[in-house]
């Protein structure tokens, strides 16, 4: 109990104000057949000595200091030790959302930012204060594009993660808005833009709200976001441009003919975490604006004529138009998406290109010599046939040398399971590269 | 008097854009060990960038400086009383960081072999056993992100389980004073919302709401206690009148602050609820997230819950995914993992007896600061109070001064304000919620504070409509950031370009 600060001749004190003989007074309104009659049975409250050793005894369970070829999705990238510094500060870590501008200009500021270099880096006009992650941002997109359209229809490649358009599966269910997939082309890994055209012009003509594409795609592969908007926008429909691997912003050309960029911050400061949390992103073009979901932060003034920040635009938000609202979206995620902006501070316009060039790099060393499953650009991941032996004996070979490989691809991809989606970053060690190489 | 603050200097910082300056560097890495490769000639040039115009150019010092100059212009709950009514602003303890920084936690891949994650997953599998004990539900899953997406996955559950038996059925009702989320989620989820009005005492309106239910509704969101601070005394009734009705209860868990350890919604009739364990559970708001929705649910929504659960093989613990009746999943991987360890941590710290505890002490201060400013302020509901108390600004409005102002005025004596303005069914709201962590001293300086606020409208209104005075920035003019919206920084030659 000692995050509890009173002293019980305080607490007698209080108790005397309120009128009450006990602290079970203050509860003797509550109907009998509600209360609980028993103790809670949670054990016994413990030190923090105990509490570490808990955690450090659970940590000994999951894998320590193996070397990891694991991304789709998740990424180990260096984390720059200012992120926790500025993370850790008590104004930012223990705040609330900025609705009291005055005294939240710390908070307004980082996130606007965080907008702005979200555009930079996204070639858009305009970006939310961050979303839950990418796979929510993702559904969050295409209900705005089913706004802007007012078509109900989504088509969506294949080669977007197949958790995120799990997730799109989930929330369009209720929703009136009809999931369509295409393919991808078998030679490169790319999106297959013959089966796109044909889907658009098919049944779904005049319908399709938005399409939906990932760059690099989950097989790794760069996509042509251009031939894909084209297409779409030939249609009527919007072109959403989802990305997991925000480092490969630091050297690919930002998807400008996208209408809306969904993507994943994960990779700029934010440790994998068994998953979570992360800090999703939704940017657009200016004309949109105001059906994006989620926190904005504005540039205004203060009485006195000073620079400040506010919140802005919360017409669109659900404490003000319930359920006419945007987004039931409440929560951003604001101190992860903190730890990506100190992220992009210190890396920087020249860090980010350099980091981008040695992950594209150590991919290509890794992937020299071994056969890759498709044929099209690569950013840091790639697929790798398995031949003969099944993903799952090279990765039990590697594990005996302390090393976790790649994501087996038969569980999302059954055309692939003799298939593995290997990804190296500037965390991988050439060494242990070679080991990769030599399992296969 | 202003007893809680004096004035000290803050330092003016630029935007990290208007500071760059071209080279300069933060940052290094290390040099590479394999051979570089050109990126047009593996990428293909049209698929390579220019420079990312605009982006920082910064050095380390500076960009140190300026994160740190820039979280002094911030209230926090390390800095005082933090009393935004329905948020739960309590002490996020440290130790809680310590542990979800622990490496072979931080650094786990969701996709790392289940047999090299077990010490994630048994922080999984007991977390949601402390939860369904908490809530006297069968089951959790820890998948949503925050309570909104919480809300949304337990109102799919309904839907699963009522299409299942055959009718989804049109709307939910929801009572007037509810969040505003809960409206938004029943729209997202495919249903209508239909308002329940409150009764005089600020409780729903049990007569409206038998009214109501009919065979065409869904379900029943309810918030309890409500958003007054209120315990829904019929709680059970209210559960019995849904259900005849083949109806689910879903429970808003905004406010399961006032009620860990004492009543528990799994007992009193809810079929499903989500937590907020970013309030409950203490971990931060860090400036409005992260947060974590776990949804709890009883027997009959367990087979909709989202996939993958957990199960036991053996002495191992194992996903599974062959759930053919989940709703899918709402969320990639399992959940915000690392805010699942610190809530963990903070019921750990507590443990059963240190929870109710909490709770109590919680409600105790609530209703000290209703007695202490009962003489100062209107109290339009005057059911007892829970975890939280809301008083209107009735009797200062009739001197020009409402409860943003008091608000404003209330920052110029060190606290952070209360919820303004809401619940929507109190004109002109100050809806407080000081929690179980703050000590006499804080809460007697913030009562003193609002006292001194109300004399001050007495006697001097054009006092308090100024304020706030002694903060770095002044009012702030949102009504013009909201016409023009200027969201992001451009070089001052853009800026110019565009007026042009």
């Amino acid at each position: 109990m000692r995050y509890l600060p009173k002293s019980e001749s305080e607490r007698r004190e209080m108790l005397e104000v309120c009128g009450a003989g006990s602290l079970e007074d203050l509860f003797s309104h509550l109907p009998a057949d509600t209360k609980l009659n028993r103790a809670l049975d949670i054990p016994n409250g413990k030190s923090e000595y105990e509490i570490v050793d808990y955690f450090r005894e659970q940590a000994d369970r999951n894998a320590t200091g193996y070397p990891s070829f694991l991304g789709a999705g998740v990424y180990y990238h260096y984390r720059p030790v200012l992120v926790d510094t500025v993370v850790s500060r008590g104004e930012f870590l223990t705040s609330y959302t900025p609705y009291q501008a005055e005294i939240a200009q710390g908070t307004l500021t980082t996130i606007f930012e965080f907008q702005t270099m979200v555009c930079q880096l996204t070639g858009m006009e305009v970006a939310n204060a961050s979303m839950y992650d990418g796979s929510s941002a993702v559904p969050e997109a295409a209900m705005m594009a089913v706004r802007i359209t007012g078509r109900d229809r989504i088509l969506t490649s294949r080669t977007v993660h197949p958790e995120y358009r799990e997730v799109l599966r989930t929330y369009a269910q209720h929703q009136g808005m009809p999931i369509t997939e295409f393919g991808y082309d078998s030679e490169s890994g790319a999106l297959d833009l013959a089966d796109l055209e044909a889907k658009l012009s098919g049944t779904l003509h005049n319908k399709v709200a938005a399409v939906i594409v990932q760059s690099p795609n989950f097989f790794g592969i760069v996509e042509d976001i251009k031939a894909a908007a084209a297409l779409a926008h030939k249609h009527g429909a919007l072109l959403v441009m989802v990305f997991t691997e925000a480092v490969s912003l630091g050297l690919l050309e930002p998807p400008r003919d996208a209408d809306i960029v969904a993507g994943e911050l994960q990779s700029f400061a934010i440790t994998p975490s068994y998953g979570g949390p992360f800090a999703g992103i939704i940017a657009t073009k200016e004309k949109f604006i105001r059906q994006i979901p989620g926190r904005l932060v504005g540039e205004t003034k203060d009485s006195r004529g000073n620079r400040a920040f506010c919140l802005t635009l919360s017409t669109r938000e659900q404490h003000i138009r319930r359920e006419k609202a945007t987004s039931n979206i409440c929560t951003n995620q604001a101190l992860i998406a903190l730890m990506a902006t100190v992220f992009m501070s210190v890396y920087g316009k020249e860090g980010l290109r350099e980091l981008a060039e040695q992950n594209l790099a150590k991919a290509h060393y890794l992937a020299d010599g071994i056969e890759k499953r498709f044929a099209g650009p690569f950013f840091n991941e790639f697929v790798v046939k398995c031949n003969g032996t099944g993903p799952d004996v090279v990765n039990e070979k590697l594990l005996a040398k302390k090393i976790i490989g790649g994501l087996p691809l038969g569980k999302f991809y059954p055309e692939l399971k003799d298939c593995m989606l290997l990804c190296a970053t500037e965390m991988n060690k050439r060494r242990h590269m070679d080991e990769v190489k030599s399992a296969f | 008097m202003i007893l809680k603050t004096r004035p000290h200097l803050t330092q003016n910082e630029p935007l990290l854009f208007e500071s760059s300056s071209p080279g300069k560097k933060g940052y290094q890495l290390p040099p590479l060990d394999v051979p570089a490769v050109d990126p047009k000639t593996v990428l293909g040039a049209e698929h390579v960038r220019d420079e990312i115009e605009g982006f920082p150019e910064v050095s380390e010092v500076e960009t140190i400086r300026h994160f740190t100059r820039l979280s002094t212009w911030n209230y926090a709950i390390d800095l005082g009383l933090y009393p935004l009514g329905s948020c739960t602003m309590k002490y996020n303890p440290r130790v809680n960081e310590l542990v979800a920084r622990t490496e072979a936690l931080a650094w786990a891949h969701p996709y790392q072999p289940e047999s090299l994650s077990q010490g994630a997953m048994e922080i999984m599998a007991e977390l949601e056993r402390c939860l369904a004990e908490i809530t006297g539900m069968d089951a959790v899953t820890l998948q949503p992100a925050a309570g909104a997406h919480g809300e949304m996955t337990g109102i799919m559950l309904i839907r699963s389980l009522l299409e299942k038996r055959g009718d989804a059925r049109k709307k939910i009702l929801i009572p007037d004073s509810a969040h505003g989320t809960n409206p938004a989620t029943a729209h997202m989820c495919g249903y209508a919302v239909q308002n329940i009005p409150s009764n005089a005492r600020g409780l729903v309106d049990v007569e409206l709401l038998e009214k109501a239910m009919d065979e065409t509704v869904a379900g029943l969101m309810i918030t309890n206690p409500n958003t007054l601070g209120v315990f829904e005394e019929n709680i059970v009734e209210i559960t019995k009148i849904v259900h005849a009705k083949g109806g689910l209860v879903y429970m808003d868990g905004a406010n399961m602050n006032a009620l860990v350890g004492i009543a528990r919604p799994g007992d009193f009739g809810v079929d499903v609820m989500h937590l907020n364990l970013h309030k409950t559970f203490s971990t931060p708001h860090g400036g409005g997230g992260p947060g974590s929705g776990a949804v709890a649910v009883k027997k009959h929504l367990e087979p909709f819950l989202p996939y993958p659960r957990m199960k036991r093989e053996g002495d191992q613990w194992a996903f599974n995914y062959d759930l053919p009746e989940s709703i899918g999943k709402v969320r990639a991987f399992y959940g915000n993992f690392g805010v699942l360890v610190r809530a963990l941590a903070y019921i750990m710290a507590h443990g059963g007896d240190g929870l109710r505890r909490a709770t109590m002490d919680a409600v105790l201060n609530a209703n000290y600061i209703r007695k202490m400013l009962e003489p100062y302020y209107d109290l339009p509901y005057k059911a007892p109070s829970m975890h939280e108390c809301v008083f209107s600004d009735d009797r200062q409005a009739k001197k020009g001064v409402r409860t943003g102002d008091i608000a404003k005025r209330l920052i110029d004596y060190g606290f952070h304000p209360y919820t303004v303005s809401f619940p929507l069914i109190v004109h002109g709201a100050l809806m407080i919620e000081p929690t179980e962590t703050e000590g006499k001293r804080e809460i007697d300086l913030f009562v003193e504070a609002l006292i001194s606020i109300a004399e001050e409208v007495d006697e001097d209104p054009q006092l308090v409509l100024g304020a706030p005075y002694l903060t770095r920035t002044s009012r702030v003019d949102e009504v013009t950031a909201a016409r023009k919206p200027i969201v992001r920084w451009r070089p001052q030659a853009a800026v110019g370009k565009a007026a042009d």
